[in-house]
């Protein structure tokens, strides 16, 4: 079976910028395929290229096996959930879902049905003959998971859709959206900045960075063997040490990652256990977490550690500011990142 | 009474406060709009005595009788009327393309000179420009030798030759009356069209495509609807400017009088003010008649 989505070394320049920098990737159907990314890294663009919104300057995007490189976005077999919904403001949220069977020629009565189905699909039964600005945010990402949904695309986009919802509302959608794909069995591609939102939904991520994919695998790879510094902080939040810093701590120069849960806070001058690598730093701050703290500690090394404790167990540990504290961790625990 | 307290009592007072600092502007624009506009329609209620050509001022009905009954008169409001409705239409027709190339393609640069381009020739005076036109359109004029430069002399002929719009010349016929209007309007036109297209996100726009709309079909089913406020305003001025004005028809144009100058000349060498006051009711209610049908059409919806 030929891939959903399939780029083949695509580029695409805005004046000087390279958004997308040479990407290949290919996403199999059913799959949930997230692109993480922070801003301007290029994963916009990527899922405008695969909506037809963008054409690539180099390479080629295929839909299905079937090169769409110049193929204008109404004539993919795609839809799009854009960041800012894009309701037509216009039109009843009935004639919104009806919209893209309208634009098929399908039969008035054979599109309200359909647009009602969809709007019972998504929850939104009895909000038919409401006008976008009636609405929520929540149940204008509703509207327009409809009126995507209803044209049966192979493939689902969703830009950043959740960017615009509070955070309980967010976290609601996102567990609604993944087990909306398992049920109907679309490909979905969901472009995020939210490593948490990519971790949780998705069977795979992409990881862009400066137009690249810096790693692509499961959420559970990129966060236990994340391949790069990039991904290390950016997927993990891991402590990362490169260079320099990283000889003095490690013996070698090569960058590793440590994740702040696998770093021990001891008292300074506590011994330590061996296979264990130590650092003495400086306490910048500890945040209080409920069931977790968290340090920040200024390594004399020079770059800043953090350390998440149990809150039980780290009541005779150096907590105040300014206080000197000793952070060890195991070497096994240590991911060596690329140079 | 010291300043602290008396802004005390403003601010407890925000009704009186506010009629206070509206009050100026309201008593400018009751006497001054609103006040003369009811001076003007008390008139045309009023008539004229043949013999004395002193005005009557008792309330009758006889000016309006008189206004649509007699044929000249009635062929003035329809000559006016169609002259409005076609330089409308011919504006939106210009007017759109341009606002959406301004809009949605060009360069932030491209759209300042676009802008420059349709508001300095309204700096310009009006005369001058009217009277730039007449030269123009001349048989001596540059479009004449156009035409003739590019062979084309027989079909500037044949256009002039249709009957009821054409004439001996461009500057003495409706067509070129017609041109002349829509080169005047046309700002009129782009500027709220452009505005509202601003307002369309591109993401609608996309939006359409992706859901499987060619772009005539987006244009018909998201733009249009979209912009149609836009359109409506730059109608309305487009509408009644055209009823309203004197000097482009007795400047460029064959002989046939429109409304405005119909006004002009009965205020002033007629002396008969109450025709003039009913001649001057008539684009009053038409563009009324023209604001509740767009607003029938729903072209309000979407503000």
């Amino acid at each position: 079976m030929a891939p959903a989505v399939e780029f083949r070394s695509v580029a695409r320049t805005f004046g000087t910028v390279r958004a997308v920098d040479g990407v290949s990737l290919s996403v199999e159907p059913g799959e949930f395929f997230a692109m993480l990314g922070p801003s301007g890294s290029g994963k916009t663009t990527c899922l405008r290229l695969i909506a037809g919104f963008e054409l690539p300057d180099e390479g080629h995007v295929l839909l299905d096996g079937r090169d769409v490189s110049s193929v204008p976005p109404y004539e993919r077999n795609v839809n799009t959930v854009f960041q800012d919904y894009a309701l037509f403001p216009h039109m009843t949220v009935l004639e919104n879902v009806a919209y893209g069977p309208r634009m098929r020629g399908v039969k008035s009565d054979d599109r309200t049905a359909a647009a009602r189905e969809m709007l019972n699909l998504v929850k939104l039964h009895g909000f038919e003959d409401r006008r976008p600005a009636q609405l929520s945010g929540g149940q204008k990402q509703r509207v327009a998971l409809a009126r995507a949904l209803i044209n049966h695309p192979k493939v689902l986009l969703l830009d950043e859709p959740l960017g615009a919802l509070d955070l309980k509302l967010r976290e609601e959608m996102q567990i609604e959206l993944r087990s909306l794909q398992r049920r109907i069995g679309i490909t979905f591609i969901y472009v995020t900045h939210d490593q948490g939102e990519a971790l949780s939904m998705s069977d795979r991520v992409a990881v862009f960075n400066a137009g690249r994919i810096e790693q692509m695998a499961s959420a559970r790879e990129l966060y236990t063997k994340p391949r790069t510094t990039f991904v290390a902080r950016f997927v993990g939040g891991a402590n990362v040490a490169e260079g320099e810093v990283a000889a003095r701590l490690a013996g070698s120069p090569q960058p590793f990652a440590i994740r702040a849960e696998s770093v021990h806070v001891l008292a300074p001058g506590e011994p330590v256990a061996p296979g264990l690598v130590s650092a003495e730093g400086t306490v910048l701050d500890v945040q209080f977490h409920g069931a977790t703290s968290r340090w920040q500690v200024r390594l004399d090394a020079g770059d800043v550690f953090s350390a998440t404790r149990g809150t039980g167990d780290s009541s005779n540990v150096p907590s105040a500011a300014g206080e000197r504290v000793r952070l060890a961790w195991p070497r096994a625990s240590m991911v060596m990142l690329e140079a | 009474m010291n300043a602290r307290t008396l802004s005390t009592f403003f601010y407890r007072r925000p009704t009186f406060y506010l009629l206070l600092l509206l009050a100026p502007p309201l008593l400018w624009l009751g006497t001054a709009y609103l006040g003369t506009l009811f001076a003007l329609l008390t008139q045309s209620i009023y008539s004229i005595d043949e013999f004395t050509a002193q005005i009557v001022r008792t309330p009758t009905l006889a000016t309006y009788r008189q206004l649509f009954t007699q044929p000249a008169n009635l062929d003035i409001v329809l000559r006016t009327l169609t002259m409005a409705i076609c330089v409308t239409i011919a504006a939106a027709f210009i007017a759109f393309p341009i606002a959406n190339y301004m809009v949605r393609y060009a360069s932030p640069a491209t759209r300042a000179a676009f802008y420059v381009a349709i508001l300095v020739p309204m700096w310009a005076s009006y005369l001058v420009k009217v009277y730039a036109w007449r030269l123009i359109l001349a048989k001596e004029g540059i479009l004449n030798w156009m035409f003739e430069a590019a062979g084309a002399e027989g079909v500037l002929a044949a256009i002039l030759q249709i009957p009821g719009i054409g004439g001996p010349s461009l500057a003495s016929s409706y067509i070129g009356m017609f041109i002349v209007f829509v080169y005047m309007w046309l700002p009129y036109m782009i500027l709220p069209i452009a505005a509202a297209l601003e307002r369309v996100p591109a993401s609608l726009l996309q939006a359409s495509a992706d859901l499987g709309a060619r772009p005539r079909q987006t244009l018909r089913s998201v733009v249009l609807p979209l912009v149609t406020p836009g359109l409506a305003a730059g109608s309305v001025f487009t509408f009644s400017l055209t009823l309203g004005d004197y000097i482009i028809p007795s400047i460029v144009g064959a002989p046939g009088y429109f409304i405005g100058m119909m006004v002009y000349q009965q205020q002033g060498t007629a002396g008969n003010i109450p025709l003039a006051a009913a001649f001057s009711v008539v684009p009053i209610v038409l563009i009324g008649v023209y604001l509740a049908l767009v607003k029938r059409l729903g072209a309000f919806d979407a503000m």
